[in-house]
């Protein structure tokens, strides 16, 4: 972490509720938990991503996991590439299927519809705009407006998040610490 | 359907009206990615456009410049959801251009 407030610097409060989480997760807290919880009335953007990731939506959490993961692969976001891969995974109980994803896109085993949307926010997050026309081909594979918006909002959440991982320097914490983090996220989501 | 409507707005306003530690209009040039000097000008072009490549001496040079931890952090904040900001509001256009002529066939 390139900034120390972001270890040491939290309210005592939330001091208290991080170590609560380490003793309950038996792992040391990762470095997104600590910047959600540091000054949340100034960024406190969990709850925009819990919503995103997490509110009613034809998409399931493992596909928007998988979105989070892709995304962060554009980015060259290593920490969010491990967090939601795993969390991804988990949620299909296939990690194949998201290794698969990230290496190609196009040869990757999913669905045509899901297959179109990553490409579509693969080209916003690297390009930062798409055209009519790529949202007119997402939508000839039968993906809903809907959908696309929902997408839009993980994308939105995680270039966010991205830029914030690579900036202050999350660090990719053990396989252990990674796994118990994706449990959380699928059991409490993101606030 | 998640409805992210009002959770962003909320965001965009309280980092760039709420109290911070840094002054409003430098928080909005970060957001914006336009109108700063260096060594801030650096830092916040690499975290709009390559956050990857940000680097500790980036980070210690706007430290060096006269800026706090929580005003680092505050613009830090301010050009990630800025830049986030710009794409997802052009392509939230494209959508509904593209539904728009989507409709009419």
């Amino acid at each position: 972490m390139r900034l120390a407030i972001l270890d040491r610097g939290h309210h005592l409060g939330t001091k208290a509720l991080l170590a609560v989480i380490r003793l309950v997760s038996r792992q040391p807290v990762v470095d997104a938990v600590k910047v959600v919880f540091y000054r949340p009335d100034f960024y406190g953007g969990g709850d925009l991503t819990h919503e995103a990731m997490r509110g009613p939506s034809s998409w399931s959490i493992g596909d928007r996991e998988l979105m989070a993961a892709f995304v962060s692969k554009v980015n060259e976001s290593q920490f969010c590439i491990a967090a939601h891969s795993a969390t991804s995974g988990l949620w299909y109980g296939d990690h194949e299927k998201v290794v698969a994803t990230l290496a190609d896109v196009e040869t990757a085993p999913i669905d045509e519809p899901l297959r179109a949307t990553l490409r579509m926010l693969g080209k916003l997050t690297q390009a930062h705009n798409i055209d009519p026309e790529d949202v007119r081909s997402v939508l000839a594979q039968g993906v809903s407006r809907q959908q696309v918006e929902d997408a839009l909002a993980v994308c939105l959440a995680f270039n966010i998040t991205d830029r914030l991982a690579e900036a202050f320097d999350f660090s990719v914490a053990s396989p252990a610490a990674m796994n118990a983090g994706a449990r959380h996220l699928l059991k409490r989501g993101y606030r | 359907m998640t409805d992210i409507t009002q959770l962003h707005r909320a965001l965009v306003a309280r980092v760039l009206d709420s109290d911070g530690t840094s002054p409003a209009k430098l928080r909005r040039a970060a957001f914006d990615n336009a109108g700063l000097s260096e060594p801030i000008r650096t830092l916040i072009g690499k975290v709009a456009y390559r956050a990857y490549s940000v680097t500790d001496e980036d980070v210690a040079a706007v430290r060096a410049a006269g800026l706090s931890e929580d005003q680092i952090f505050e613009i830090v904040v301010c050009a990630a959801i800025g830049q986030a900001n710009r794409q997802y509001i052009g392509a939230l256009a494209a959508v509904a251009s593209a539904t728009g002529e989507w409709d009419r066939q």
